[in-house]
């Protein structure tokens, strides 16, 4: 930020002839920078407020304005329906279940596997950190009919071993806490070490409290990725006491509801699978921001 | 083994010399093996293998009854790969019906997306503006929920009734029926200017069994709000990635340029953007990646309706697996498509790694001269 202001002050001190037209085009520009800034606000945002307005709408009222976020009268029908009508709670246990266990296995697997190829020095170390970056390479949907595969033959088809063990790890995790591990400083292991802590010692009560940032993200981005994730429960089960959220919700749209759109229902249900992200967006943002420009500084 | 056999030398001479009988580094091995021992199994068993079975089974017939590691699975080689390509029938036609669909998928949302992002990156950077954190969030919230919770609620904004339509009736034009609506935007435009039905030239004889016609139709009117959510989820991301880039231009070149009487514009056009070269090169290249594996919101809006136009291979791949049972002709068709994409992320790699090479060079060469770039 500080450049930023640099910037302005640097920039002040114009020609004294030029200075009226100068300030003229700066509020211009200002003017045409606002107006730009609320009409792509008003993209990105109007489309969740009228989701929200929708929700709480009655069906008919939601198909002739759809465009009003008002809700005229407003209704809980859509929500009470959510709840009596659908297996809305039993996919949020769902979802509750595998996201949590997920991420506690990629934030602890991730680490582990991190701080080997960041600091251990093992045979085909370097093989296998090739290994992981190939394997970040491979796009997730060309492995919905190899995954289907494996359970199947594993016999884990259509459980929740299915549904969560093969999520537990991920290669992208790896690589974060591996760049982490590599920007603290050796010098803190050694000690712990020539103390006579063993290496697991070393890294669980020396190492991985220094590691708070990235384990912060490395949280985030699983919580994220896992309460989101489709394709895989859409490949690991087809019972509907074992469907998460997202398989849920695109069950729902699918057609299986019977009569009529029920706009309200569907975007009330959508509104609610949303919100956890939502909330861990508002509560961490600094530290998703964080990890995409860290992409682009990579590149 | 063969590839131990091909990295051992290679990882032999590039490791420092062992400092044999250091205590502390004694167990390194076998804890190096143990950390790595729980990741090795979960990504071996459930991305490596499946890979290989996978690759198995797109040699057969298999139609997802028993084991497909039998000797009753019928083998049928690379038939399943040479009817996607050769044989003229419903499984070239769709395969290619949904090659011709990802690719003016791919034409809109690449450009668009990247355009897109750097115009709102370029706002963001503005130094005049207050409240640019507030926006940058807006603008990137959509990237971070839910693609199956996005899609239903872009059904509702282009459904029928909905509020796309409703938007376009305030300027007094009639929205078309979105999903339902199976018409290419090429052939619309054509429509518009006289050319209702295909030029005997172009009505037959295309490559791979659809007619040039066919081929020349456009993304669909359904396919165009498939489209548009996506352009709507990823452009914050890449936003964020113009930016981090954007806050690396020096001021100084900046100021030095419009001392120089350099318009915005100018400025914009030979200051910027050379600076930015690599990320928008990797914003590209993401997106081109990233776009040819467009599956939730297919699944969730459109299932490859209205008349296959909304049909891309991600999705025909689940679907002829699936749906029809096809496993064998699933498997290749994700070959194929998993072919297109290691080619493109090759390329990526090895510009960006040319790219760097480059970079370390020209430092060298600074280095030698004494410093001056």
């Amino acid at each position: 930020m500080t450049t930023l202001t640099d910037r302005s002050a640097a920039a002040a001190p114009a020609p004294v002839g030029g200075r009226r037209a100068r300030d003229g085009r700066a509020l211009a520009s200002r003017v045409l920078g606002y107006a730009v800034l609320i009409f792509f606000g008003l993209v990105f945002i109007y489309p969740f407020v009228i989701q929200i307005g929708n929700s709480l709408k009655t069906e008919p009222d939601a198909a002739a304005n759809p465009l009003s976020p008002i809700p005229d009268p407003l209704v809980l029908a859509g929500f009470e329906r959510i709840f009596a009508g659908t297996n809305f709670p039993l996919w949020l246990g769902n979802s509750l279940l595998v996201t949590v266990l997920v991420t506690l296995g990629r934030v602890f697997f991730d680490s582990l596997a991190g701080y080997a190829l960041a600091r251990l020095r093992f045979h085909g170390r370097r093989w296998l950190f090739a290994a992981v970056v190939a394997v970040m390479a491979v796009p997730p949907v060309v492995l919905l009919i190899p995954k289907f595969l494996v359970l199947n033959q594993l016999g884990i088809y259509n459980s929740y071993t299915g549904l969560v063990v093969p999520l537990l790890a991920d290669a992208a995790g790896i690589f974060i806490m591996k760049q982490f591990f590599e920007s603290v400083p050796v010098s803190v292991e050694e000690a712990a070490r020539i103390d006579g802590a063993g290496v697991f010692r070393t890294f669980w009560s020396v190492v991985l409290p220094m590691a708070k940032p990235a384990l912060i993200t490395l949280t985030i981005l699983s919580f994220q990725g896992s309460w989101n994730e489709f394709p895989h429960s859409l490949v690991s089960v087809q019972d509907p006491d074992l469907f998460t959220l997202p398989r849920g919700l695109a069950d729902l749209v699918s057609g299986s509801l019977g009569k009529g759109t029920q706009y309200p229902l569907k975007l009330g249900a959508a509104l609610l699978a949303t919100i956890p992200v939502a909330v861990i967006f508002v509560i961490f943002q600094r530290y998703f921001v964080r990890d995409a420009s860290e992409g682009a500084e990579k590149g | 083994m063969a590839i131990d056999a091909v990295a051992a030398p290679a990882t032999a001479t590039a490791r420092p010399p062992r400092r044999g009988g250091r205590g502390v580094r004694g167990n390194e091995n076998a804890a190096g093996w143990l950390f790595v021992a729980p990741v090795i199994v979960i990504l071996g068993l459930f991305m490596l293998l499946p890979i290989l079975m996978a690759f198995w089974v797109s040699l057969t017939d298999w139609n997802g009854q028993g084991s497909p590691f039998t000797s009753e699975v019928p083998v049928v080689g690379a038939e399943n790969y040479t009817r996607l390509f050769t044989e003229d029938g419903l499984d070239r036609r769709d395969f290619m019906t949904s090659i011709r669909n990802n690719i003016y998928y791919v034409a809109l949302v690449v450009p668009a997306q990247t355009v897109l992002a750097l115009g709102l990156a370029l706002v963001v950077n503005n130094r005049l503006l207050k409240g640019k954190s507030f926006f940058r969030s807006a603008f990137y919230f959509p990237s971070v929920t839910s693609s199956v919770a996005i899609s239903v609620v872009f059904l509702f904004l282009f459904a029928n009734s909905g509020a796309v339509n409703g938007l376009l009736r305030l300027f007094g034009i009639d929205g078309p029926q979105w999903f339902a609506d199976p018409r290419g935007v090429l052939h619309l435009v054509l429509g518009a200017v006289g050319v209702d039905s295909p030029p005997a030239a172009l009505a037959e004889g295309g490559p791979f069994g659809l007619s040039w016609w066919d081929w020349l139709s456009g993304p669909s009117v359904a396919m165009m709000s498939i489209i548009a959510l996506v352009v709507w989820t990823t452009s914050g991301t890449f936003m964020l990635m113009f930016l981090a880039a954007l806050q690396q231009v020096p001021v100084v070149l900046d100021e030095a340029s419009t001392i120089d009487g350099a318009s915005r514009w100018q400025r914009f056009r030979h200051v910027t953007l050379p600076l930015i070269k690599p990320t928008t090169f990797l914003v590209l290249t993401l997106g081109l990646i990233g776009s040819w594996q467009v599956f939730d919101q297919v699944y969730v809006m459109s299932q490859g309706d209205p008349a296959k136009t909304t049909l891309t291979p991600a999705y025909l791949s689940y679907r002829t697996a699936f749906r029809d049972f096809d496993y064998g002709s699933g498997a290749a068709i994700s070959f194929v498509l998993f072919l297109i994409i290691i080619v493109l992320t090759l390329v990526q790699r090895r510009i960006m790694a040319d790219r760097d090479a480059d970079g370390r060079r020209s430092w060298r060469r600074a280095v030698r001269r004494g410093g001056r770039p």
